[in-house]
């Protein structure tokens, strides 16, 4: 008898055995299972559920309005403006934490040698690791009043400061995911180019990127997904001004900040204010999963198979 | 195969030649070009230094904040700090309160997601089938890790706090934390799960134990190293977290210190919000953020080094 026919019996013997927990069992853990998808559809339905009402009550004209005052007399709701704050605090952290973020991944990858890569992966782990209330307080009491120096006009609330330090929070995502990809293409490729004669710029920029270039798309998608849904730091340093505009040295409010501006104040339940959370919600929901689909989407579909 | 490389070779060679004909003649890019090659070179150094200042970029970013937060602590940050109640004055302001309510949430958070958690991770890793429901939770649980952690608040807010009527209070703060951090829990039991050799299930299948009794007594005991490093890792995001919370309403100001998981509470990040919010009013606030910032990372530094000595020393290697 080998390994196999053994394993064979020891199969046999366990589908023969009908023990109590052995069809208990299986049903107990599924049922505990299924809560984690039971909680994603409340999410949706309570985002969905509450949504309805919002969109009901408010025509969707105004919707895309650059109007928002959610607490004046005569309430108006464009959700524009939200929109608008975040995709500027996205955009600039996506300057600061995509090139650094990808340099990073290729010095660790490519250049660093294995003593020096041992010392700084731990401290960019650090980096991930503190709460984003800590980057929110270094944005608002640091970053803000040193860019005051450079900027005079600069506000004291303003979009420029979160964004750099959600850039600097994001870097350590971007460099693990893309260094992550950059080193799962085979060493033979990399071996190849180098006997070619290639200096390591040369290797890394045209093959180690062109083979990992899904891997790295997706690790910047989810950076941005990340970004978007990003909260303490541009609720603290960006502030609440609902202004529709595009000066970055001014403060706007982000659809996460106009969450916690709102729960945190006294929007009443039942009133169109309240009901207009989901709806901020279900699209910042949206936002976020269709980044996420669509970097699991690249990450699968583009992998070149060695 | 060798014929057919060699075949390919000469081909390659033909339209080389070929070009040269057709086009006038190109000096040819084997000679050794010391320009080009100190040029490459060149090239290649100055993109090494330019990376590695990147990397080095993110560690200063890094050591001004702690330098920040560091210097604006000191001389607020004693003993008396750590043991008074929340004031409106600065100097006698503590944060005994947050941290008794951190302890309560974690109190909550601990053995809801490590009993959802590992629970999930089993059915995962040992019962389900390859199919539907296996991969419509898997699917699930990758999209619950990446939804914002605002939204997190608004379920809690929805279900918690309205429609089970547990207001701003421990058990719903508690509860909405345990669904945020669950994903990471099931993601680390799961690898801890499937690292355990074959060959030590086989051997209690060969001693007669059924699948239960194995999972129970041979596989749960030997994964324990990286279900705990998951769990500390899922802590102290519980114990960094603030968006969820503020969004459940917790007030401003609690005086009492909580002594039930029905009481309201406030939290070490919830605090440094509040404060660094009220710097307008009160300028000290800023230092007394800055000494509940170093309170709190000192605490998510002592987790993260349990779980690395765990992962490092319990780990079986088999």
């Amino acid at each position: 008898m080998d390994n196999n026919d053994i394993r064979e019996i020891i199969q046999q013997n366990i589908k023969k055995k009908s023990h109590f927990s052995d069809r208990v069992m299986p049903k107990f853990f599924l049922f505990m299972a299924l809560i984690s998808v039971v909680i994603t559809f409340g999410i949706v339905y309570t985002l969905i559920f509450d949504s309805i009402k919002f969109f009901s009550q408010v025509p969707i004209r105004e919707v895309f309005s650059t109007n928002l005052s959610p607490l004046s007399r005569e309430p108006s709701f464009g959700f524009l403006p939200l929109l608008n704050g975040t995709f500027l605090t996205t955009i600039i952290a996506m300057l600061v934490a995509v090139p650094v973020g990808m340099a990073a991944a290729i010095y660790l990858s490519q250049f660093a040698s294995p003593r020096l890569r041992k010392v700084l992966k731990p401290v960019l782990e650090v980096l991930a690791g503190i709460p984003t209330i800590v980057y929110g307080f270094f944005a608002y009491s640091f970053v803000t009043p040193l860019l005051m120096r450079l900027i005079p006009s600069l506000g004291a609330k303003n979009v420029l400061s979160p964004g750099i330090v959600m850039g600097i929070m994001i870097i350590p995502m971007v460099a693990s995911l893309s260094e992550d990809a950059m080193n799962a293409v085979p060493t033979i490729m990399k071996e190849g180019a180098m006997g070619l004669g290639s200096t390591r710029l040369e290797t890394t920029t045209k093959v180690i990127i062109p083979a990992s270039i899904s891997g790295i798309v997706a690790s910047i998608v989810l950076a941005v997904s990340r970004a978007i849904g990003e909260t303490m730091i541009v609720t603290i340093a960006s502030g609440s001004s609902k202004n529709f505009t595009f000066d970055i040295t001014q403060s706007m409010q982000t659809m996460t900040a106009y969450i916690v501006e709102f729960t945190s104040g006294d929007a009443g339940s039942g009133t169109v204010g309240y009901y207009s959370l989901y709806a901020v919600g279900l699209i910042l929901f949206v936002f976020t999963l269709g980044m996420n689909l669509i970097a699991q989407h690249i990450a699968r579909k583009y992998r070149e198979e060695y | 195969m060798r014929d057919r490389n060699t075949e390919d070779f000469v081909f390659e060679e033909e339209v080389y030649s070929m070009n040269e004909k057709i086009k006038k003649p190109v000096k040819s890019q084997v000679t050794f070009n010391k320009n080009r090659i100190s040029r490459r070179i060149f090239l290649n150094n100055s993109a090494k230094h330019l990376f590695s200042l990147s990397t080095v970029f993110a560690m200063v970013v890094l050591g001004i904040l702690l330098y920040q937060i560091v210097s604006g602590s000191i001389g607020w940050l004693d003993w008396q700090f750590l043991t008074s109640n929340l004031s409106i004055f600065p100097e006698k302001a503590g944060i005994k309160g947050a941290i008794i309510g951190t302890l309560f949430l974690m109190m909550i958070v601990i053995p809801v997601t490590l009993v959802l958690g590992v629970a999930t991770a089993i059915y995962l890793e040992e019962y389900a089938n390859e199919g539907r429901i296996q991969r419509l939770i898997k699917i699930n649980i990758s999209n619950l890790a990446s939804v914002p952690s605002v939204i997190f608040g608004l379920l809690g807010l929805t279900v918690f706090s309205r429609m089970l009527s547990l207001g701003s209070s421990i058990l719903a703060g508690g509860l909405t934390m345990s669904l945020l951090v669950l994903p990471i829990v099931v993601v680390a039991a799961q690898e801890a799960l499937r690292s355990v050799p074959g060959f030590l299930r086989e051997a209690s299948y060969g001693m007669g134990a059924d699948k239960w009794t194995t999972i129970w007594r041979v596989v749960l005991p030997v994964s324990i190293p990286g279900i705990l490093t998951g769990a500390i890792l899922a802590i102290s995001r519980a114990i960094g977290e603030t968006a969820p919370l503020v969004v459940l309403g917790i007030p401003t100001l609690i005086m009492k210190i909580p002594s039930g998981i029905m009481d309201d509470f406030t939290v070490m990040p919830i605090q440094i919000y509040y404060w660094t919010l009220d710097t307008v009013l009160t300028p000290e606030y800023a230092y007394l953020a800055s000494a509940t910032i170093v309170v709190l990372l000192v605490t998510l530094f002592v987790l993260n080094s349990v779980a690395i000595i765990i992962r490092n020393k319990f780990q079986k290697t088999f």
